[in-house]
């Protein structure tokens, strides 16, 4: 007989559950299939209503986050031969409202990343005639890393303080706006740090930093807080000691 | 059921889509502008374009070489006004796109760089390392998170277009969350939904690509235009079909046999250099480099695998430094995906279905026959693509073409009156439709995935990358029968909470339609050109078949073909030269 | 359809979840990072300490006998062997810390994080040979 695997999923339904419990599911093993192939499996052959997001399967769509054995983990790229024997565990992310079975509602991140202003914005927009902006491989080395998140939200699965703050940004939102803090050719890191230095923005932030260690894109959120936190007190202390300021 | 109105409405949150969306926000300010799209917009499929975008930009280059470029490689079925409109107005969309902050690689002065591509005399494609979709798509959808303007409805479904008094007014969708069937009444509608690879068993295209707007508008009785025309991408990897980019070419990385010969030399397509010749080698373009996959495939001279033949791409010699600042994500998807360090290791490749050069019939200006109704994006056929694109020419298209559609949407609109209330019948009828046939269906014997493995299956055998009158004429008696066993689906899933099930369902339906459109174009095309190869009929026939196809859907849901000539300006049909 | 009484067509409950008190219990990293957290309570003890020292050495040579007499009983002494150990603890932990919240660019490349890191272990190393130093030489 060929070898199996099971797979514990979380199904919700909300006409139907007050809360949300394991189902068990018995799929084919095979050593080049993920987590989210093994979905698939069930989805076409074992239980048609088992509800999930995915589209690329390579990694960089950012819909199937999923929490796997526990961890918040892109189920294109957990290979079910990382899990074995099993069963394996697969859940809704952390800290997000369930919609339904393995799909979570990430409305709230959308608000919060239109909060922080993700978009270039300077005083002189050149027109399109004058030809790009000139921006050295060194500059764009500054803020390249923080350019790569595919908003998955592994990082807020990881976070403690999104689950206890609700209001808290969060670290994919705050990354990126420390992404275009740091692009040469924008000029508006004052009003984001304006938007960012409360208990919601950057000083919620306690760097518990499992947002660095499970983001698929090495993007280091952690990283990108903590930096926007010292130009933020570095700001506050030059208005303390120079309150009629040089700006 | 929910009632919205708006005046220009997108449909699709890809890179044309919202390009689209930002042109009207722009240049029509006062009009309501919503994009509807069934997954949040930075999940749209331009994420996963890897290469680049072309644009003339740099000295020694020019906009006709341009031009001719993406003609010769569409084996002439370019409409050369469209293809002259594109190339003039691509640089200024990327700088556009520059100026709104997508991390262009550079020059070490600060300007932008470009690299090679395939097909292309000149160096022209800018690149944003090998992410340029991903990068591409989250500048334009950060971008549009600051237009005011811009209403989305995301993880919407729509199922229908409403069209009245022959004008298109608005569309039916169901929002996936809470199963809300919602009417939302438009003065334009734009479809920017991408392609249809999903058709296909073995392809890069992810699993939204199911060519949902081409078959919204082929229902509303507009023509697809040039649908026999699939493109293979030659390197993807077996098993995932994980597209491995052709910047990894114009980088250097060369193509071998079992035998470690660089084989293309044997096709017609250049003799081997040490270092990437443009236009010529592993820089042909992607129809040629395909079919001589399937010729050494013949000779046996490709390499057994698990999940079919494949060949090897050896980009090793490049050396870490250069496969990390310039292929980064080459190496990460071979390395997550197949287990193979490209440093290290040659990368198993073969063939796979990457694009669709057909799609919806427009002008140049986006517009389709039927008023109201535009398209861009992969979706569309202007057809500036021909028989076969170039890589690095489909992201500039989303940009030019977006931005097209968007503007000429939002003048359409902004001179009209407001939707007919008749349109709202006809919502409450799709309502009942999809209750009856899907939502409250009990009973039916067919899986979903059963129906969709065997038309996968279909299409591969008939339509692939040789085709013969027989087994399409097979295939498409075999389409049909599917179409009538889709009738009796099976659902198990009667929830109105995100039932990815009753949408599965629904994106069958919509390919089994376009199967059908490509077969019944393929043929009916007894000719070879670009990426339709008729092994019965070998040679292009420009006396006959200068003309693009125009699939309309007849009454028995079957295809009906007309041609179209091709718009030819300054340059007639020649020979395509590669390599020599 | 609905088998719940607070459901609603089209107007369905999202599942909340609530975070149990003992969240930090859950995953290695949370309760390392508690703990982390917990070491600020020992940093500020040894302050106090340090304060108290002050105190007693302004009041003059015998109250400054009487507080290192009593620093040496035994329960003195075990509080601060495990205050020192929470301290150890936090310097490490912040010091392996700080290249994440600092990119230290020498002529626009960046330092690599273990020098960054590394720097800080032996400023500290440094700073306390002077110290011993000061008090072995005296």
């Amino acid at each position: 007989m060929p070898p199996t695997i099971a797979l514990d999923v979380i199904r919700y339904r909300p006409e139907r559950n007050e809360e949300p419990s394991f189902q068990t599911y018995e799929v084919p093993f095979r050593d080049d299939w993920v987590v989210l192939d093994a979905l698939n499996y069930i989805k076409d052959w074992l239980d048609g209503s088992l509800s999930f997001r995915w589209s690329c399967r390579m990694g960089v769509c950012g819909s199937c986050g999923m929490m796997v054995n526990g961890q918040p983990k892109l189920t294109c790229a957990a290979y079910l031969s990382d899990h074995q024997p099993g069963p394996i565990r697969v859940e809704p992310l952390n800290y997000f409202p369930i919609v339904r079975d393995l799909v979570v509602d990430i409305t709230e991140f959308l608000r919060k990343l239109t909060k922080v202003k993700p978009w270039i914005i300077r005083d002189q927009v050149w027109p399109v005639e004058e030809g790009e902006y000139r921006q050295t491989p060194a500059q764009l080395d500054t803020y390249r890393q923080f350019s790569q998140c595919i908003n998955c939200m592994l990082c807020y699965a990881a976070c403690p303080i999104v689950g206890l703050e609700p209001e808290f940004v969060g670290p994919a939102a705050i990354a990126l706006a420390q992404r275009y803090n740091l692009d040469s050719r924008d000029e508006a890191a004052k009003q984001r740090l304006k938007i960012l230095s409360d208990h919601a923005g950057i000083w919620g932030c306690t760097f518990v930093g499992e947002c660095t260690q499970v983001c698929p894109k090495h993007v280091d959120p952690a990283g990108a807080i903590q930096q926007f936190k010292l130009t933020g007190a570095l700001d506050a202390l030059k208005s303390l000691l120079l309150p009629w300021g040089t700006r | 059921m929910d009632v919205f109105a708006c005046d220009v409405l997108v449909v699709g949150g890809g890179g044309a889509g919202l390009r689209a969306a930002i042109a009207v926000a722009e240049t029509f300010p006062s009009l309501a502008v919503t994009v509807i799209s069934k997954v949040y917009p930075m999940r749209s499929h331009t994420v996963s374009a890897e290469g680049g975008a072309a644009a003339v930009i740099k000295p020694g280059d020019s906009l006709d070489e341009h031009a001719y470029d993406t003609i010769s490689g569409g084996d002439w079925l370019c409409d050369q006004d469209a293809v002259e409109a594109f190339v003039r107005e691509a640089p200024a969309e990327m700088v556009q796109l520059e100026h709104w902050g997508c991390p262009w690689n550079r020059e070490p002065d600060g300007h932008v760089a470009v690299r090679p591509f395939g097909g292309m005399k000149a160096q022209r494609t800018w690149f944003a390392a090998d992410k340029t979709g991903f990068h591409l798509l989250h500048t334009l959808f950060q971008t549009s998170l600051k237009y005011e303007g811009i209403r989305r409805h995301d993880e919407c479904f729509v199922t229908k277009l409403l069209v009245d008094d022959s004008r298109c007014q608005g569309v039916v969708a169901i929002e996936l969350a809470t199963g809300q069937i919602q009417a939302i009444t438009a003065k334009a509608v734009i479809l920017c939904t991408g392609g249809c690879g999903k058709v296909f068993p073995f392809t890069t295209n992810a699993a939204i690509k199911n060519g949902d707007g081409m078959s919204l508008a082929y229902r509303a009785g507009v023509a697809l235009k040039d649908m026999e025309f699939v493109q293979y991408h030659p390197t993807g990897l077996p098993f995932t079909g994980i597209l491995i980019t052709e910047a990894a070419r114009a980088e250097g990385g060369w193509l071998l046999n079992k035998d470690g010969y660089r084989y293309l030399q044997d096709y017609d397509l250049g003799t081997p250099e040490l270092k990437p010749v443009l236009k010529s080698m592993e820089l042909g373009p992607r129809d040629r480099l395909s079919q001589a996959f399937m010729k050494e495939q013949e000779k046996e001279r490709t390499i057994k695998g698990p999940y079919g033949d494949y060949v090897h791409l050896d980009v090793r010699h490049l050396g870490e430094q250069v496969i990390n600042t310039k292929i980064p994500f080459v190496r990460e998807l071979c390395l997550k995906y197949a287990h193979v360090d490209p440093v290290k290791e040659m990368i198993p490749v073969r063939p796979v279905v990457h694009y669709m050069m057909g799609g919806i019939h427009t002008d140049i200006h986006g517009a389709t026959p039927l008023p109201g109704l535009y398209a861009a994006g992969e979706a569309a056929c202007v057809s500036i693509n021909g028989a076969n694109r170039l890589g690095s020419n489909s992201l500039t298209e989303c940009l030019v073409f977006g931005a097209r559609a968007g503007k000429a949407a939002a003048a359409f609109a902004s001179g009209q009156s407001e939707p007919n209330p008749a349109v709202l019948a006809q919502a409450h009828d799709e309502q009942r439709r999809l209750e009856q046939q899907f939502l409250f269906k009990a009973g039916g014997t067919e899986r979903i995935a059963t129906l969709r493995q065997a038309m996968q299956e279909i299409m591969e055998q008939s339509a692939g990358i040789y085709r013969d009158a027989s087994t399409l004429q097979q295939a498409e008696g075999k389409l049909q029968q599917l179409q009538e066993r889709f009738a009796d689906v099976a659902l198990e899933d009667h929830s109105y909470t995100f039932n990815t099930e009753l949408t599965a369902a629904l994106e069958l339906s919509y390919m089994l339609d376009l199967a059908q459109a490509i077969v019944g174009s393929a043929l009916q095309r007894r000719e070879s050109r670009g990426s339709h190869q008729r092994t019965d009929h070998p040679g292009r026939d420009d006396r006959q078949y200068l003309a693009h196809s125009l699939a309309r859907r007849s009454g028995d849901g079957s295809p009906r073909i007309d041609y179209l000539p091709v718009k030819v300006t300054r340059w007639p049909p020649g020979e395509r030269i590669y390599g020599r | 359809m609905s088998d719940l009484s607070h459901h609603t067509r089209y107007h369905p409950r999202w599942y909340r979840r609530r975070m149990s008190v003992w969240w930090w219990l859950k995953n290695r990293a949370y309760s390392k990072f508690v703990l982390r957290e917990l070491t600020s309570v020992f940093v500020a003890l040894f302050a106090i300490l340090f304060l108290w020292q002050l105190r007693a050495l302004a009041h003059g040579p015998d109250a400054y006998a009487q507080f290192t007499a009593r620093l040496k009983a035994p329960l003195f002494l075990t509080i601060d062997t495990v205050a020192f150990l929470f301290v150890l603890f936090h310097t490490i932990t912040w010091f392996n810390l700080t290249p994440t919240a600092m990119v230290v660019r020498v002529r626009g490349k960046r330092v690599p994080d273990k020098i960054v890191a590394g720097s800080n272990y032996i400023v500290w190393v440094l700073l306390s040979g002077i110290v011993a130093w000061i008090l072995t030489r005296g």
